[in-house]
């Protein structure tokens, strides 16, 4: 049976302020992101922009700015902060006894 | 006894304490004599017939007699299996308290409810509440809400409130008082405080989590919530400028260096109307700069609309300039970021995109060899080694020294465009090849083959030194007066690996025809019949700047002394990300000249601290990264390959 969740690994894994990708056959990666509080998140990993990949910024509170043009994007919502105006698919995260899981239907629609 | 405290996460306490908070508590612990190692993932209690070490996951052996273990609690279930109850991490119950089984009623740390287990009181009274309304048949469901730990940890105030992550629409409004180990920090979103920790000073936890917990706006007493509940609700006080009003003239009001509020009102009437002319004319806030707020505030009542803004400060986290950060970082011997952060004061919880890039550079620049490198304040480029292009693949520039190469690098070069398909390689400015479009999974396998064939990184992608343009000189030129191309061989051996405020450009010329193009570089030597001229802050770009003539040596020992001391004074002087074209024209020529030339003693000590930070920075980062380290970081975490659901 396919399950609602996908499990992509341990929470260390992801480095503090930092984040990981998870590739997607046939689609755009998902960025998975853990602030410096430890919580995590998950997006396309394509700046609504120029399509930069969000998961080579750098994390700072609950946003990432985005390694080409420096736009700040929330980690929640997915939308940029500030002056700017766009938005990228958001994935469900949870993390259960240390493991990471995706949503897998947001998964195969922020990736197609 | 000698105490270590291992912790397996990157802070302490951090399910009720955010990084801030949890750096203070370990820095507190180390003052008595602990030390407290985290992220420390524990292995193995080693020892034969008795403990002598814990060894880590890493392989450090910590010696130990002995060993204390705490890992938490979990609800005792057994009981509850044997009966046949529902159970998970406890015994799951409904809203209503009520177990898998009817007639079986749960509550308290044994349970869990909706997916969560509760280790605090406060919730077993809101759920005895809810067991009993549905007893009554008068059902009102249990809601967790938030909860709040206070605790004293080795004599230390700690308390936490609610959701403290942040995210959006929240906002942090943070105090932080370094001399007195003071910090507190409340989450705000949408005019209710949503979460609060606080550190030091926990007086006002309570006040804070009732407002919490009722869900009052706070938008009236904003301003001064973080001063606390005397403060914010002090009828008359509750307004912060007219608190500083009222405060007497004899008030001290900098600390660190003893100015009382008569002294900066003197000041602000005598002509300082900007927040730096009061810094430099009494020096009130011209330290730890925690009575900045104040003294702002007296700047306006005194000169209302007619304060004059200071140096634009570093980013949006805070009101001090790159100058000041720089200056308290060096005075107050600050060693890692969230130091910093806490000692100046900082408004954000882990800074910016702007302010953790060049915290990272101006701690690295001041400990050399003993600053561990953030590489989470590192910009991509830095952080992969390799340029980020615009398709989020990578270009790579092997180092060629002075632009020289031979049959097996270039061999080599052909073969990993080949092998990795790379659909360009082409000429740099900088006389040099670049590869593009390797993506940054292949990455260390391109590396590998490169450091094979004797190529290390040739840090294209830095605030760094670049690299060292010459042209054949007298070697081979008939014009040639010296051995530029030998000249800038030694120089970029010499400066290879060194991390800077911006990218750094070097070139030597053999002659006054300068094909080298010296005169547009950051420092740029010209060869003449009866020496080298040591040209300085030139810059091709936007702007095109030519250099200024820094002064004439004799021989290559001293242009190359020259060329370390100026690159020195530029790495302890410059801002980040301010290039020497701007650098020097905001000190002026003078003043370089005066650091470098006058005093050889001068000289030769800044050329020795660059040759001593250049004993750490030498290691090609490519050969450590093909030897394994930091590998996650071109690997994606997980693949998923969906069946037949893609289009």
């Amino acid at each position: 049976m396919i399950g609602e969740w996908l499990d992509i690994g341990w929470v260390e894994e992801i480095p503090l302020r930092g984040s990981r990708t998870v590739q997607v056959d046939g689609g755009d990666d998902i960025a998975v992101f853990r602030t410096g509080e430890g919580k995590v998140f998950a997006l396309r990993d394509r700046c609504p922009h120029k399509h930069g990949k969000l998961s080579h910024g750098i994390v700072h509170g609950g946003a990432v700015a985005c390694p080409l043009h420096n736009w700040r994007l929330s980690l929640t919502t997915g939308e940029a902060l500030g002056e700017d105006r766009g938005c990228t698919p958001t994935v469900p995260v949870k993390v259960n006894g240390g493991r990471v899981l995706i949503c897998r239907a947001s998964t195969l629609q922020a990736a197609a | 006894m000698q105490v270590t405290v291992l912790h397996i996460m990157p802070t302490l306490m951090e399910r009720q304490l955010d990084e801030a908070a949890g750096w203070l508590l370990k820095t507190a612990l180390e003052t008595r004599g602990q030390t407290i190692l985290c992220g420390a993932d524990a292995a193995e209690i080693v020892g034969d017939g008795r403990v002598q070490a814990v060894r880590l996951k890493d392989g450090t052996d910590i010696p130990a007699d002995l060993v204390v273990m705490a890992v938490g609690i979990r609800p005792s279930v057994a009981l509850a299996r044997e009966a046949g109850l529902e159970v998970g991490r406890g015994i799951r119950v409904d809203d209503h308290m009520v177990t898998s089984d009817p007639k079986v009623l749960a509550v308290g740390e044994c349970v869990e409810h909706d997916g969560q287990v509760y280790g605090l009181v406060a919730p077993l009274w809101d759920m005895c509440r809810a067991l009993a309304d549905g007893l009554v048949e008068a059902p009102s469901g249990y809601k967790p809400a938030a909860t709040s730990t206070k605790l004293k940890v080795a004599g230390l105030d700690v308390f936490s409130a609610g959701d403290f992550s942040g995210g959006d629409g929240a906002e942090d409004i943070v105090l932080r008082d370094a001399s007195r180990g003071i910090y507190k920090r409340v989450v705000v979103k949408d005019d209710r405080i949503v979460g609060a920790v606080l550190y030091g000073d926990t007086a006002d936890g309570s006040w804070y989590f009732d407002l919490l917990r009722k869900g009052e706006s706070v938008a009236d007493i904003r301003d001064a919530l973080i001063f606390g509940q005397a403060f914010a609700s002090g009828g008359g006080q509750a307004d912060p400028n007219a608190a500083v009003a009222v405060v007497s003239d004899d008030a001290e009001i900098c600390g660190c260096n003893g100015v009382s509020k008569g002294k900066v009102l003197a000041c602000i009437d005598g002509g300082a109307h900007s927040l730096d002319a009061v810094r430099s004319g009494c020096k009130a806030s011209a330290s730890c700069g925690s009575c900045t707020g104040i003294v702002e505030t007296l700047l306006a009542l005194r000169l209302g609309g007619e304060v004059e803004a200071g140096p634009k400060t570093m980013c949006k986290c805070t009101s001090f300039g790159h100058d000041d950060v720089r200056r308290e970082i060096v005075a107050q011997a600050m060693r890692s970021i969230p130091e910093v952060m806490q000692k100046l004061h900082w408004s954000t919880p882990d800074g910016c995109s702007s302010c953790r890039p060049a915290h990272n550079y101006y701690l690295l620049c001041a400990l050399p060899g003993d600053y561990k490198d953030d590489q989470q304040s590192r910009f991509v480029n830095e952080r992969m080694h390799a340029n980020i292009q615009k398709d989020g693949t990578y270009s790579v520039v092997p180092r060629m020294w002075g632009g020289l190469t031979s049959p097996k690098e270039l061999r080599a070069i052909a073969d990993v465009v080949e092998k990795f398909d790379a659909p360009m390689v082409k000429v740099t400015s900088g006389q040099r090849l670049d590869i593009f479009g390797i993506k940054k999974e292949d990455l260390p396998a391109v590396w590998a083959d490169l450091n094979a064939a004797g190529m290390v990184s040739g840090h294209a992608y830095g605030k760094s030194l670049r690299t060292v343009k010459t042209c054949v000189g007298s070697e081979w030129c008939r014009f040639g007066t010296q051995d530029s191309t030998g000249l800038g061989v030694r120089i970029e051996r010499a400066t290879w690996g060194s991390w800077m405020p911006h990218k750094f450009k070097i070139a030597v010329s053999g002659c006054p025809r300068n094909c080298a193009e010296a005169t547009i570089k950051d420092f740029g030597i010209v060869c003449v019949d009866s020496g080298y001229e040591c040209h300085v802050g030139g810059n091709g770009g936007i702007k095109v700047c030519a250099t200024d003539l820094l002064c004439k040596v004799a021989t290559e020992a001293e242009a190359m002394e020259m060329c370390a001391a100026f690159i020195q004074l530029y790495r302890e002087e410059a801002r980040y990300l301010e290039r020497t074209a701007p650098w020097t024209e905001r000190i002026g020529l003078a003043y370089v000249q005066s650091r470098l030339l006058p005093d050889a003693d001068a000289r030769a000590g800044l050329a020795q601290r660059f040759a001593h930070s250049q004993q750490f920075s030498q290691d090609d980062p490519w050969a450590a990264r093909v030897a394994g380290a930091e590998r996650e970081i071109h690997a994606p975490m997980a693949r998923f390959q969906p069946v037949g659901e893609m289009a």
